[in-house]
Order: C-alpha cells, then structure tokens, then sequence
C-alpha cells in the first residue's frame, strides 16, 4: 500500500467512525456544534500522531507481555500534555469540550491504532496513519457538528442565519444518535457503489 | 531489531523506562503551562467581576474576602472600590439545583443590594435550553432590581421572573444561585 493510499483509507474506507465505529462516545457527545467537534477531532489528531510515532519507534523495545500498558503510558501523557495546553492557550475551547479532553485516553480509536498498526509497522507509515486516521475521525466529528448545530439552533461555527430556535433535539443526545446513524447508512451508500 | 524478549527484567525495565521518560515530559509542559493557566483564569475571573459591578479602580481579586452562606458553606465577596469609596460587590456565588450539575455564577450589587449584573461562569445545562440562561433575554430581568422587593423566584413559584421556555428547572436554579449570594451579603452585614 501507498503512503497516499494509507493517508486517505481513514477518510472513507477505514473512517474510524463512520466505518469501524469505534470512539462513539465522545462523537456523540462533543458534536453538538461544529467547533466543539472541531476541536475535539484535532486533540485527538495530535493525540493519535504522537502515540503512534512513539509507540512504533518503541515497538521493538517494548517487550509483548507488557505492551498494553506501556500504550496506556503513552497514550496517556499525550493526552495529559493536550489538557494542559488547551487549558493554557485556548481556554474557551477547553470549557466547553470539560472532561472528553481527559477521556481521550480510553478512546477506543488511539489504543486501536496502536495495538492494530503502529506496533507492527514503521515510524513514518504510523506517523501517515495516525494522521489519516485523525483526520478522518476530525471530518466525522466536524460534519455530524456542522449538521447538528445548522439543524438544531440554526448557525454554523456560532454564526446564526435563522433567527430563534432551529429542532433542539439534534443538540441533544437523541439527535446524536439520529445524525450518527444517518451519516453511517450515507457512507454505506457510497461505498457499496 | 530483535524483539525484546518478555521476561522479568526487560518487562520492569521497559516499564520504569517509559514511565520516566513520560513523566519528564508531562513535567516540562506543565512547568510550561504552569503561568498562562493561572493568568488565564485569573483574567477570566476579573472580566466577570467587571461585567458585573460598576466601574472601580482597585484590584478586587486582592481584597477579596468570605463570607459564610446560609448553609454552612461560604462564598468568595470581591469588593469594587473606587478611590476609597466600596461600589460594589461581585460574589462568586453557585447552586446545587441545575439540570445536571452545579452551576457558578459571578453576581454583582450595589451597595443597597441592588443587582447590576449577572455572569454565569461554568455550567452543564442542556444545549440550546438551560444555556439561554446565559444570554441578556434572560438575565436582563434581573438588572437594576433589588432583591428586597423583587422576589427571587419564577412564576411557577409565585415570583415575578420569567422562566425560560422548556428550561424552568435551569432558571429556578439561576434565581437560588442569585439568592444565595443576595442573602450571603445581606447577612453578612456588609455595606
């Protein structure tokens, strides 16, 4: 496979949320406006680039019994490092996003990547892939926001163009689920063409 | 490169290694960090006392003082002061009776105890309901009245406040946050 092909699988074919489904937690929760999903797909980006890179430059160190949680030790302190400097350098940003900036840790998506590919692979396949694989999951997150905040209050990225109320259930739980599931069956259309 | 092999020693070793070298880095960037958090949530906590009180020319963050609340619990009173005359006083005050969690809000008066505004600093309350408690159609009601007369309660209970639409649980929650800090200073005697 291709450096480009291993880029682009995490948009469509092996989009971590609309294809493997994985990290449906935060996706559901921190998508209720297009920034807020935004933001939480580029700390998870960065999260998911620096683990990866580590972790494969690590790999052969690493002995196999021990590897899961030397990863969590990893994945961990990437995270810890994103809280920090969100909560020093954009502290709206991290208000709104609270706990799911820490809970990046038990992201399904970073340990999968780890166990699945970056242990096994080379630093810059892994450094490709942790990026195509983040920014597939930023696409999901900023699409399924952009839709939910457009639907459910009328605006995109806070900029208002229909006055008063747009169907408040998109912004809460139950439209996260409606929108999530919507955008799965439209990405299984394209992909069965 | 060979696999290190799993047995005791590479599996403490590589273990301890990692650690450290994850905690070197957390280290770093929080000593990095450190400063800017702390400024920008002292920023943060001055822009709401200026939203909430009159304009004053003291460093109300320095002279902040407690007072005790009605529930044994006490709230931070910073002081507005202008030259050497007190203006106002904006309480960091909270309640327990949000939708989901606690909210903290930043209320200021006058001297008579008059409200001159009110700034929600944190909250959890429904996207799109609860959070138009936030926003001047809402909050606005409360400026410029005194507590004294103007009764702290939505018209459910009896009270003049307007409720938020499909958010009641959210604006009761808002009036017994504003109360509290109403009481707290009544209380405490400060004039």
């Amino acid at each position: 496979m291709s450096q480009l092909q291993n880029f682009t699988k995490g948009f469509i074919k092996e989009n971590p949320i609309l294809v493997l489904v994985l990290g449906t937690c935060p996706t559901l929760a921190t998508t209720s406006s297009s920034m807020n999903g935004l933001g939480m797909g580029i700390a998870t980006t960065f999260v998911l680039i620096g683990s990866n890179v580590v972790i494969s430059m690590l790999s052969g160190v690493i002995p196999d019994k021990v590897r899961i949680p030397a990863f969590v030790v990893i994945i961990a302190s990437f995270v810890t490092i994103v809280d920090l400097l969100m909560q020093a350098y954009v502290p709206s940003l991290y208000e709104k996003l609270g706990i799911f900036i820490p809970l990046i840790v038990v992201n399904c998506i970073v340990l999968g990547r780890a166990e699945a590919y970056a242990c096994k692979n080379s630093v810059l396949s892994s450094l490709v892939d942790g990026a195509g694989m983040g920014l597939g999951f930023t696409m999901a997150l900023g699409i399924l926001g952009a839709f939910r905040e457009i639907v459910g209050s009328g605006a995109i990225f806070g900029y208002k163009f229909i006055k008063g109320d747009g169907i408040l259930v998109f912004i809460l739980a139950p439209g996260a689920f409606i929108a999530l599931g919507y955008l799965i069956a439209l990405v299984n259309r394209i992909k069965r063409n | 490169m060979a696999k290190t092999e799993s047995t005791f020693k590479n599996m403490v070793l590589s273990l301890t290694l990692i650690s450290m070298g994850a905690s070197a880095c957390l280290g770093f960037v929080y000593q990095m960090t450190k400063a800017p958090i702390e400024l920008s949530i002292l920023t943060k906590k001055l822009e709401a006392i200026k939203q909430v009180v009159p304009a004053f020319d003291n460093n109300p963050n320095d002279e902040m003082f407690r007072l005790p609340s009605a529930d044994g619990d006490s709230l931070d009173v910073f002081p507005a002061k202008m030259g050497s005359d007190t203006v106002g006083y904006a309480v960091l005050t909270y309640t327990k009776k949000g939708f989901s969690g606690n909210i903290n809000m930043m209320a200021g008066f006058k001297t008579d105890g008059t409200i001159v505004n009110i700034t929600v600093l944190d909250h959890k309350e429904t996207p799109g309901l609860g959070t138009k408690m936030t926003e001047p159609g809402f909050k606005d009601q409360f400026k410029d009245k005194n507590p004294g007369e103007f009764k702290l309660k939505v018209k459910k209970d009896g009270g003049p406040v307007d409720a938020i639409t499909a958010a009641t649980i959210s604006s009761r929650a808002f009036c017994d946050a504003v109360d509290r800090a109403y009481n707290t200073l009544q209380k405490g005697g400060v004039k």
